[in-house]
């Protein structure tokens, strides 16, 4: 076989953030085979690395219908802990304790509250990019200080702990990673695979047919790649930008339940920096931030890429400052890939050696 | 000296993977003459000038200017051997203002220092020499009109002491009273002995500049000479491959009764009170000069600009100003914008032919993909668009096949009341006859069409009627037969 079609054939594929995965894993396992525990790709770490990167993927995927619309989130960070803050006090201030009578009405008004939240997020991000056509970096920037301001004034400015009682027990095992298989709904399918994944799965799935299988999906395209002829097209271009934030809020929502459901606590502040792990989910997976590309798949792998770089670096004990460096290296490099494969790579490919020794 | 090769093309090769594009092309430019280079899209004309500018490296071939070889590594080469493009689209920064665009590029004095008043002389004798000797340095690109832009890039060319000037369809966004403008000035290029290459698919313009004509076909030399030696059937000929024998074929079609009325629509600032009625199965063209508001005006009928007054009426029923009502009542758009507007470039043929009709193969919401794309594929061979696959991204095909897969939208969109705005720019001759012939095949199924064009040939051959609009307003309606070139002319100015 030839060296130069290979690689190109890899460039190329639909799978490159797959293989780029797989080299990941690889390559810390192999380290960590030689230079640490070996716990690397345990069965315990690898569920935790799937939880971690359940909690980036899901707000991720509204993220990739609303760059594959060519715009941009800036706020998904806050309103994220904006919701769980939102979740957090429902449950401090409820009346009533896990097992009372009452308390599913709590937990129903509870999450009903946070998804409500989520979406009134989203919706005003849409609302004010449709009617104000302010570009949406800059409208999500301001959202973005907004709902940092209005999660602390819930949050009163401090952290919000519930009551262990009052919180149901489902909630609690949502990012369960331990051995315990009692405490994960697995339907007997799958083995202790966290819910928290589940969820995510299922979601990616309706993600995808909605991307690929519904008028509103090829819109979102269609939008993201010219604008101007969607209209032309007949698409009713505002409702569909506002649909895009407004569902992307709900998954910011999700996002910000599983966040509680991981920490336990509702801290606004916590959110600043998560919009832009999401967004580089997102990227590495290969979504265009022009618009008019991105796929489910990616950013799932996207999401994966960043928590098996994130916990290689920690089970090798490699300093979080360089976690930092090596993580943004990644998406630069990766970007610089992307644009090879769909700008054109022919000089690059030049650069490879023409013709390898053929056995 | 006149007559003096100063730019020698010899047996230039390029390939892009698989597909040759240029199979061992020469070229010859002289000091002080307009050289036509002449073909059908795809034929490598711009693969060439992309050569010339320094964009693509040859992957064989020599190329020399005087005496010395030239091997252009990128645009700032090409400046400094004294080579400079004018490009179909404007090259200019908007925002900045005139001097600054005319030593954009410029390597400046004194270690990177602009200084523009030592500079402001050269600025003033290049604007001078391309007729604009009233407009201030300090003036902001943005707010010119097209013509003083494409002027400006000309005075660029000069300020860069260019000796060969390369053209690449300098009139397509052109009104006719400022092509005669250009033609002066390049007149007086000629008489400085700078030599020319000028591309456009304009037979009657290229002749009326052009000294020597070079004609491309897939990639390859198929004839030469002077301009005054052949006639349009010879050089149209070489340009296919093949005789052709009608450049507007048409279909015979009668129109029947008016059924569409637009009444006093207004719009801001274009149009002004316009008032038509269309008939079935009848080809409506509208002529005018660019900037007379023919663009605005259909784009108030289809709901795209907004109407200030006046009503869109079909068969008697008014129809609402939004897109969406205007497209449920049989109307259909071809922008004349193709590459922003008119297609969305990176999703693919299927996507972009079933955009503004994607409700019929949904059930309950879901899309049948397989359906689509059947009836995509079958709407693409009616309209014979050379394609690989029909998932292809509409970006990688030719301008005239773009063009195609825009008209089959509006065909798989069912419209009855087809409105397209200079549905031949850009493409070449053999696509434009193709063109015509559907447009006239349309009608004789009964669906209208309105038809806006600078091209006034192609109006008076394809039209039934055609309306002249000046400054919003449609000022005269009448049969073809009843117009001439230059009656249209007469009112297009008034």
């Amino acid at each position: 076989m030839n060296f130069r079609r290979i690689l190109k054939a890899i460039f190329q594929s639909q799978l490159g953030p797959i293989f780029a995965l797989a080299f990941i894993l690889m390559l810390f396992a192999v380290a960590d085979q030689r230079w640490s525990s070996g716990n690397y790709l345990s069965p315990r770490n690898f569920r935790v690395m799937m939880n971690s990167a359940a909690l980036i993927a899901v707000p991720a995927l509204g993220m990739t219908m609303i760059i594959i619309a060519a715009g941009i989130d800036l706020s998904a960070g806050t309103a994220l802990t904006l919701c769980g803050t939102v979740l957090a006090t429902q449950f401090k201030y409820a009346a009533v304790a896990a097992g009372e009578p009452g308390f599913a009405w709590v937990v129903i008004q509870a999450v009903c509250l946070t998804l409500l939240t989520g979406c009134l997020c989203g919706l005003v991000n849409g609302g004010l990019i449709s009617l104000t056509k302010v570009v949406p970096f800059i409208v999500t920037l301001g959202t973005m200080t907004i709902f940092l301001g209005v999660g602390q004034i819930i949050s009163k400015e401090s952290t919000v702990y519930a009551d262990e009682k009052n919180i149901p027990e489902w909630l609690s095992d949502f990012c369960y990673t331990g051995s315990n298989s009692e405490r994960y709904l697995n339907f007997g399918i799958f083995p202790n695979v966290p819910n928290s994944v589940l969820l995510t799965l299922i979601l990616a799935f309706a993600v995808v047919l909605l991307l690929r299988y519904t008028v509103f999906g090829r819109n979102v395209f269609a939008i993201g790649s010219s604008e101007s002829t969607a209209r032309l097209c007949g698409v009713n271009v505002p409702f569909t930008i506002i649909a895009v934030y407004t569902l992307a809020g709900v998954f910011v929502a999700l996002g910000g339940l599983m966040y509680y459901a991981n920490v336990k606590n509702g801290n606004p502040s916590d959110g600043m920096g998560k919009e832009l792990e999401i967004i580089a989910a997102v990227v590495l997976g290969g979504g265009s931030l022009s618009g008019g590309r991105g796929s489910i798949l990616g950013t799932l792998m996207g999401a994966l890429i960043i928590t098996a770089i994130r916990s290689g670096c920690a089970q090798l004990s490699i300093l979080n400052t360089y976690t930092h460096i090596i993580i943004g290296g990644i998406i630069i490099v990766a970007v610089i890939v992307d644009q090879l494969r769909h700008g054109s790579p022919e000089w690059f490919f030049r650069l490879l050696p023409a013709k390898t020794v053929e056995n | 000296m006149r007559g003096q090769p100063i730019l020698e093309v010899n047996r230039i090769c390029k390939a892009f993977g698989p597909t040759k594009a240029l199979r061992g092309v020469d070229l010859k430019v002289r000091a002080g003459e307009v050289l036509a280079l002449i073909g059908e899209n795809g034929a490598g004309k711009s693969t060439l000038l992309k050569i010339l500018s320094g964009a693509h490296r040859a992957d064989s071939g020599q190329m020399t200017i005087g005496d010395r070889p030239f091997r252009p590594a990128g645009p700032s080469d090409t400046r400094q051997s004294g080579v400079a493009m004018i490009y179909q689209e404007l090259n200019l920064a908007p925002e900045l203002s005139v001097e600054d665009n005319l030593l954009l590029g410029d390597r400046g004095h004194g270690g990177g220092l602009l200084i523009r008043k030592r500079q402001r002389p050269k600025v003033r004798e290049a604007l001078e020499t391309v007729g604009l000797g009233g407009l201030s340095p300090t003036a902001i690109v943005g707010e010119q009109s097209i013509a003083t832009q494409q002027m400006i890039e000309i005075a660029r060319a000069l300020v860069a002491e260019a000796r060969i000037i390369l053209l690449d369809e300098p009139t397509s966004s052109l009104p006719q009273k400022d092509v005669a403008r250009l033609f002066s000035i390049i007149n007086d290029l000629k008489e400085r002995q700078i030599g020319m290459v000028y591309i456009s698919h304009f037979l009657e313009e290229v002749r009326e500049v052009a000294d020597r004509y070079t004609v491309l076909r897939d990639g390859e030399n198929v004839g030469e000479g002077k301009m005054e030696d052949a006639d349009d059937d010879t050089i149209v000929s070489l340009m296919v491959g093949r005789d052709v024998k009608n450049l507007f074929p048409t279909v015979p079609h009668i129109p029947g009764e008016p059924w569409v009325r637009v009444q006093e629509l207004t719009g801001f600032p274009y149009p002004k009170k316009v008032n038509i009625e269309l008939r079935r199965g009848e080809i409506f063209g509208i002529a005018g000069l660019v900037g007379a508001g023919r663009t605005e005006l259909i784009r108030t009928v289809f709901g795209l600009d907004h109407s200030s007054a006046g009503s869109v009426s079909v068969n008697g029923k008014p129809i609402p100003s939004t897109i969406r009502e205007r497209i449920k009542a049989g109307f259909g758009f071809i922008s004349e914008d193709r590459k922003n507007e008119g297609l969305a470039q990176d999703l693919s043929i299927i996507d972009n032919l079933t955009l503004s009709r994607l409700g019929d193969y949904t059930t309950m919401g879901v899309l049948n993909l397989k359906r689509r794309k059947q009836a995509a594929e079958k709407l693409l061979k009616r309209v014979q668009v050379k394609c690989k696959a029909s998932d292809q991204a509409v970006s990688e095909l030719s301008g005239g096949n773009q063009q195609k897969v825009a008209i089959a939208r509006i065909l798989h969109q069912q419209a009855d009341i087809l409105l397209m705005d200079e549905p031949t720019k850009g493409i070449d001759v053999g696509t434009k006859a193709e063109v015509y012939q559907m447009l006239g095949e349309l009608a004789a199924t009964g669906k209208t069409i309105v038809f806006v064009s600078s091209y006034l040939p192609e109006l008076l051959a394809v039209c039934d009627r055609i309306g002249v609009m000046s400054r919003g307003e449609l000022r005269d309606v009448r049969d073809t037969v009843d117009w001439t070139e230059e009656e249209v002319m007469r009112v297009a100015i008034v």
